[in-house]
């Protein structure tokens, strides 16, 4: 059986979308497979128009915020645009969360249904955790 | 057989990584896998996840901070 990753993307806070998609995409670049299940403020990110929208979990209050994305622009950092297509591409999956999607109001027409997989509650989660070799919660 | 070349120059973690997984899996078996790059950390990764993939690691060069990874599928 091949190895598998499966992370619970809690927070919409860009630098955690960057650490869930980096990781993500390097377990399937060594050979594992990999599923993100989007939840709470993370499926906010898969609205439309929403992936590059979060705000940095930290230090945003004092300017360094602007800083760190200079930086990351002079480090040549990808998108995580191109970062969720890699994703898709290697044969990652996504789960949105449909609890979420009743509680915050939003339907399906309003998330990137071009890069979900499917829609699913805490079963579905289980299903994948209990048969991956890595599970995080970010 | 042949040959598939990806340049990475410029790119860095984790795209060097994700584009040599790219096209290894669209090579087919035998394919040769030349991987150009300069970002120094996904010379050594390139290496384990090739390992890990159960591939064969031909060649890795490395001239003037540009290192060129071979791989055969």
């Amino acid at each position: 059986m091949t190895e598998k990753l499966t992370i619970v993307v809690h927070s919409g806070d860009m630098d955690k979308i960057y650490s869930a998609l980096i990781i993500a995409n390097g377990a399937l670049s060594m050979g594992m497979e990999a599923s993100l299940f989007f939840t709470f403020w993370g499926l906010q990110r898969l609205q439309r128009g929403g992936l590059e929208k979060g705000p940095l979990s930290k230090m945003h209050m004092l300017g360094i915020g602007s800083m760190i994305k200079q930086r990351m622009n002079k480090a040549n950092v990808s998108s995580l645009e191109r970062l969720i297509h890699a994703f898709k591409e290697l044969g990652g999956k996504i789960i949105a969360c449909d609890m979420t999607m009743e509680i915050m109001g939003i339907k399906k027409e309003d998330l990137r249904e071009d890069l979900i997989s499917e829609y699913g509650a805490v079963g579905t989660y289980i299903q994948e955790a209990r048969e991956s070799t890595i599970n995080l919660f970010i | 057989m042949s040959k598939i070349k990806v340049d990475c120059c410029g790119e860095t973690c984790p795209i060097p990584l994700i584009e040599t997984r790219k096209a290894i899996r669209k090579a087919s078996l035998g394919d040769i896998i030349e991987v150009r790059g300069t970002h120094q950390a996904s010379k050594k990764e390139i290496a384990m996840a090739v390992k890990a993939l159960g591939l064969k690691l031909v060649d890795v060069k490395e001239e003037g901070g540009e290192w060129v990874i071979t791989i055969q599928k």
